[in-house]
């Protein structure tokens, strides 16, 4: 017995195509640094984000292979399932997007690439491993490395004040809220004696809760509801969004909080946490409530877009207030549907945030928008698709997101958190469409020179926007491999012996 | 190709021809001309096709036909199911009547942006179209929502000196107003795990949805505050006179003529269909908003000094009878709203379009600015004094019919009702024909109107159809109410103390 677990630590070739993506990523991340001294500052902005794109794309190929060959890895440490797989795509695909859009940003604020390019394949790494992690500790580690990068990349404007600020900021806020999650993490193993997702789940099921469970759950809880702008630890929001580079703060709305939604929707449903419903149910209509209420009277387009994220992720956390193992299946596929369809729209509006800002991020307040729809008919007509979705207007991606979540809410008889979600979306309405307001119906009153829009940042709008629609029209098949894998992440706490047999240290390849 | 085989597709194509007529406009060149053109070829084709409807509908059949049921999404179990019965039929047919006479009579008051408001006229003809067709609540409330964003820009973009202020209150009211119905069809599908409209009024019908008698009231009450609002019931009406008043007349014609049916739509088809029980239950304080709403709409309506703020609140009055019609529960009173919706939708349609062609000319809707029109311009004053008779309820036009059955539906539901109710009548024939009196008779004011032209070709493209059709509908009302009267019969199914009070007395 100790023999063959023994031999089956030590890594094999299939553990490595399991974190294949992470793998590849990080190795066009220092072949960037590497290149980066060689390469003329002139040529270097293009040939490294190049380089950086084509990193995303293998990192995207890569997780197809992947795919191909579900199970756990590395001592039952990395799980690759259909919920991985979904979320390494969605990761990687927010970076590309991000990619493509800093390339005419980088040249206009005159930022040296290098770096930037890295840190943000870096910080996909970390993102795309929280997802697939099943030990407690990687997830920890993983969750560092993609902070990191984020804390660095949100101070890329050195020569803004703002921006500083903002990197200062989030990075005393952010380890504060991560020693919050490795507090939470060394009581559960206080708990429970491990840090396994799995044997979590499967000693809690066996016998008596503790409370030490509880305090850990809720600690856990304060270092994920900051990574995902979760009222009452979203106050950093606004300031570090506004601070950081456009398309930086289309990255980090975005991905980061994908990946600590994939945490969460581990730690709450996988683990099938006690004593979750009060604290997510406050949290969801904290975040709805707050985040609306902050937007209403925003004039600057990125702390507008900050309150909106957290008021977005007050709506998918109605998601997670599921108990029933049936209704838990419903809202995860719904929590995952709405983090792509968040992300398509919200990666989409900060690019042409990043567009329209110019040198120095001149341009950022509501006002600036007056016209748009006259100066530039076609920046105009994308930012509103992004922002009707946003809204949630039929057609979009945000509006089969929001029916999604809150038909699962009402299924699990949440009635008083769907009439606050969807009194929210009403509000919420308001704020969306004031910009829309501002650009069709006012006159510009001062110069706003608007540049055309280059290659990389058409293509980047043109995949989210797709993406957007893609999702709000045809939303099929997405969903159904949302809920492929909500099966897969539930099957993993059925605690009947046969499969509590394949998830001990073994070489048994999961169920796919 | 024999026609019939089209029927399985009509509807489709009917709903999505204006839509890929937008999309066409999209790669088109901005030239005003042929944008304008190619907007009307569209409409008018769509209109074509819409015929095919009435011509191969089966009168005596009370169920949905031309239906199409594909599985769209699988889970949730959402359907693109829609189908026509008597009741939407017509609807369907009015919108795309209307919409080619709002290109016309936008061609030449519409030249800035002009690809822009094409491009949003067609779409807006596709929701609600789409909103008329849908049997499926998921995809009923996709068009009910997908109507707000290009009538917002309508009226936001290409309205008058308050455009935004009405553009955002119009946006705001109704969407926050249908959050409610989005919450109670969630409700219906969580408990149902169906969308389709026949399922789930089957299910309900025969007490198999769990929880429902503690819920039915609040489902109610979602499904009406949204459609409420939409009418506009009293006292939901605030946005109307604002967003008729910024709208530009296109605008405004889809608004009164097609949009407001929304609602009141919604109420017969969802309100008494899904809810027979609660609608019975809550029809006297409905009945009573709706009285409110005749009297007080035709009251403020005879003091506005604005000609479009007049006709927004005659609008309010009449919609009051479609409602008054609709939960009096009577073969009479249900006919008769339904008619007066295509009555109202034409005529009304056309007294925006001839406001419209006014202000294009002064620029003012001021009642006082005008007066002894007749003279310069008798075509127009002719056309309007028709459209003004057809919406008074002059009989042997279209406007009469509807009245009179709804009042006879009234009565027979509760003899005060009635009596309130035809107080509306008289008060509308008070105040339009008080404003068409300080319109066109007495002396010229103001010089300038000594020399406004009369109707142009284009104009009189646009109301005259809505004259003829104000005239057959009144001659011939059994064309329309021959499809109507089977379809409301299958309505009032579940009401069957109410029907045998109408036979057995």
């Amino acid at each position: 017995m100790i023999t063959t677990s023994l031999v089956q630590a030590i890594p094999q070739g299939v553990d490595y195509i399991r974190i294949l993506p992470e793998l590849i990523l990080s190795a066009f991340g220092i072949v960037i640094m590497l290149l980066d001294p060689l390469v003329d500052e002139e040529r270097s902005q293009k040939t490294l984000g190049l380089i950086a794109l084509a990193g995303t794309i293998a990192g995207l190929l890569s997780t197809w292979h992947m795919a191909q060959s579900p199970g756990l890895a590395f001592s039952n440490m990395v799980r690759v399932d259909s919920f991985s797989v979904f979320f390494h795509f969605l990761v990687i695909a927010i970076a590309a997007v991000v990619i493509l859009s800093s390339f005419e940003y980088m040249a206009v604020q005159k930022i040296r690439a290098g770096e930037y390019y890295a840190l943000i394949l870096f910080g996909a790494v970390g993102m795309a491993l929280m997802t697939s992690a099943v030990e407690l500790v990687l997830i920890f580690i993983a969750l560092e490395i993609s902070s990191i990068s984020t804390y660095i990349l949100t101070g890329f404007r050195r020569n803004e004040a703002s921006s500083s600020e903002s990197s200062l900021k989030y990075f005393l806020l952010g380890s504060f809220a991560t020693a919050f999650f490795l507090y939470g993490v060394a009581m559960m193993f206080g708990a429970t004696g491990s840090t396994n997702i799995d044997i979590i789940s499967r000693s809690l099921q066996a016998g008596p809760v503790q409370v030490l469970v509880y305090v850990a759950m809720a600690l856990m809880f304060v270092g994920l509801g900051f990574k995902v702008a979760a009222a009452p630890f979203h106050i950093w929001t606004p300031d570090v969004y506004e601070g950081a580079p456009a398309p930086i703060t289309g990255f980090m709305s975005t991905a980061p909080k994908a990946a600590a939604f994939a945490v969460l929707l581990r730690v709450v449903f996988a683990i099938n946490a006690p004593g979750r419903f009060w604290l997510i149910w406050v949290a969801a209509a904290l975040s709805m409530t707050l985040g609306n209420v902050g937007a209403l009277v925003q004039t600057n387009i990125k702390r507008l877009l900050a309150y909106s994220s957290i008021a977005h992720a007050g709506y998918l956390l109605v998601a997670f207030a599921m108990t029933s193992p049936e209704n838990s299946a419903t809202g995860i596929s719904a929590a995952m549907f709405y983090t792509a369809a968040y992300a398509a729209m919200n990666v989409g509006a900060f690019a042409v945030v990043s567009h329209f800002a110019n040198a120095g991020e001149r341009y950022v307040t509501l006002e600036d928008y007056e016209g748009l729809g006259r100066t530039s008919p076609l920046l105009a007509a994308t930012l509103t698709i992004f922002l009707l979705s946003l809204i949630g207007i039929p057609m979009t991606g945000g509006f089969f997101a929001k029916f999604y979540v809150f038909s699962a809410a009402l299924k699990a008889n949440l009635i008083g958190l769907t009439l606050i979600g969807v009194i929210n979306s009403a509000i919420g309405a308001y704020y969306y469409l004031r910009i829309i307001v501002m650009m069709y119906m006012r006159e510009s009153r001062k110069e706003v020179p608007v540049a055309r829009i280059p290659f990389g940042l058409g293509i980047a709008l043109a995949t989210s926007m797709v993406a957007t629609l893609y999702l709000g029209l045809l939303p099929n098949r997405i969903l159904q491999n949302a809920q492929q894998s909500a099966q897969d992440l539930l099957r993993q706490r059925v605690p009947n012996p046969t499969n509590a047999a394949q998830t001990q240290p073994s070489e048994a390849v999961q169920p796919y | 190709m024999n026609i019939d085989n089209l029927s399985p597709f009509i509807l489709t194509l009917v709903t999505f021809a204006p839509l890929a007529g937008a999309l066409l406009l999209v790669l088109l060149p901005r030239r005003d001309r042929d944008i304008r053109i190619f907007s009307l070829v569209i409409s008018l084709l769509t209109f074509v096709l819409s015929l095919h409807l009435p011509v191969h509908f089966h009168r005596g059949d009370a169920g949905f036909q031309f239906a199409v049921d594909r599985q769209w999404i699988s889970s949730p179990n959402i359907h693109y199911h829609m189908g026509i019965d008597g009741i939407s039929m017509w609807l369907v047919v009015l919108t795309t009547f209307l919409t080619p006479l709002c290109v016309l009579i936008s061609w030449k008051s519409v030249h800035d942006r002009v690809k822009e408001f094409f491009i949003l006229l067609l779409i807006m003809e596709t929701a609600l179209i789409g909103v008329f067709t849908s049997l499926d609540l998921f995809l009923f409330y996709f068009f009910w929502e997908a109507t707000l964003i290009p009538m917002a820009l309508l009226i936001g973009v290409f309205g008058h000196e308050r455009k935004v202020y009405a553009a955002v209150k119009f946006f705001m009211y109704t969407m926050i107003a249908s959050v409610f119905m989005l919450a109670a069809i969630l409700w219906l599908y969580a408990n149902t795990h169906s969308f389709d409209f026949v399922t789930i009024r089957d299910l309900i019908a025969s007490g198999k949805v769990p929880n429902f008698p503690a819920a039915a009231q609040w489902l109610f009450l979602g499904f009406f505050v949204a459609f409420a609002v939409k009418v506009p019931l009293f006292p939901f009406h605030t946005w109307l006179p604002d967003a008729h008043v910024e709208a530009p007349t296109a605008g405004s014609v889809l608004l009164a003529g097609v949009l407001l049916k929304m609602g009141t739509y919604g109420m017969l088809r969802f309100n008494l269909g899904l809810f027979p029980e609660q609608s019975r239950h809550n029809a006297p304080w409905v009945m009573i908003l709706a009285l409110i709403g005749i009297v007080y709409g035709a009251l403020v309506a005879m003091v506005q000094p604005n000609m479009k703020k007049l006709i927004a609140y005659s609008s309010v009055s009449h919609l009051g009878f479609v409602v008054l019609g609709i939960f009096s529960f009577t073969q009479a009173g249900l006919n008769g709203a339904m008619f007066v919706m295509l009555a109202h939708g034409v005529s009304t349609g056309a007294l925006f379009m001839l406001a419209g062609i006014l202000h294009e000319r002064r620029h003012t809707y001021e009642i006082s600015e005008f007066g002894g029109l007749a003279s310069p311009m008798p075509v127009y004053a002719a056309s309007y004094l028709f459209i003004v008779l057809a919406s008074v309820g002059l009989p042997l036009l279209n406007g009469f019919i509807g009245e009179f059955l709804v009042l006879s539906g009234a009565f027979q539901d509760r003899a005060v009702y009635g009596i309130l109710a035809a107080t509306g009548v008289i008060w509308s024939a008070g105040y339009l024909l008080w404003m068409y009196q300080r319109v066109f008779y007495g002396k010229i004011t103001h010089a300038v109107n000594n020399s406004l032209p009369d109707l142009s070709g284009f104009e009189k493209a646009a109301v005259w159809p809505c004259a003829a059709a104000a005239l057959v509908m009144g001659v011939a009302p059994i064309l329309w109410l021959g499809a109507i009267d089977p379809a409301v019969q299958a309505a009032l199914i579940s009401f069957p103390q109410v029907v045998s009070k109408v036979v057995g007395q």
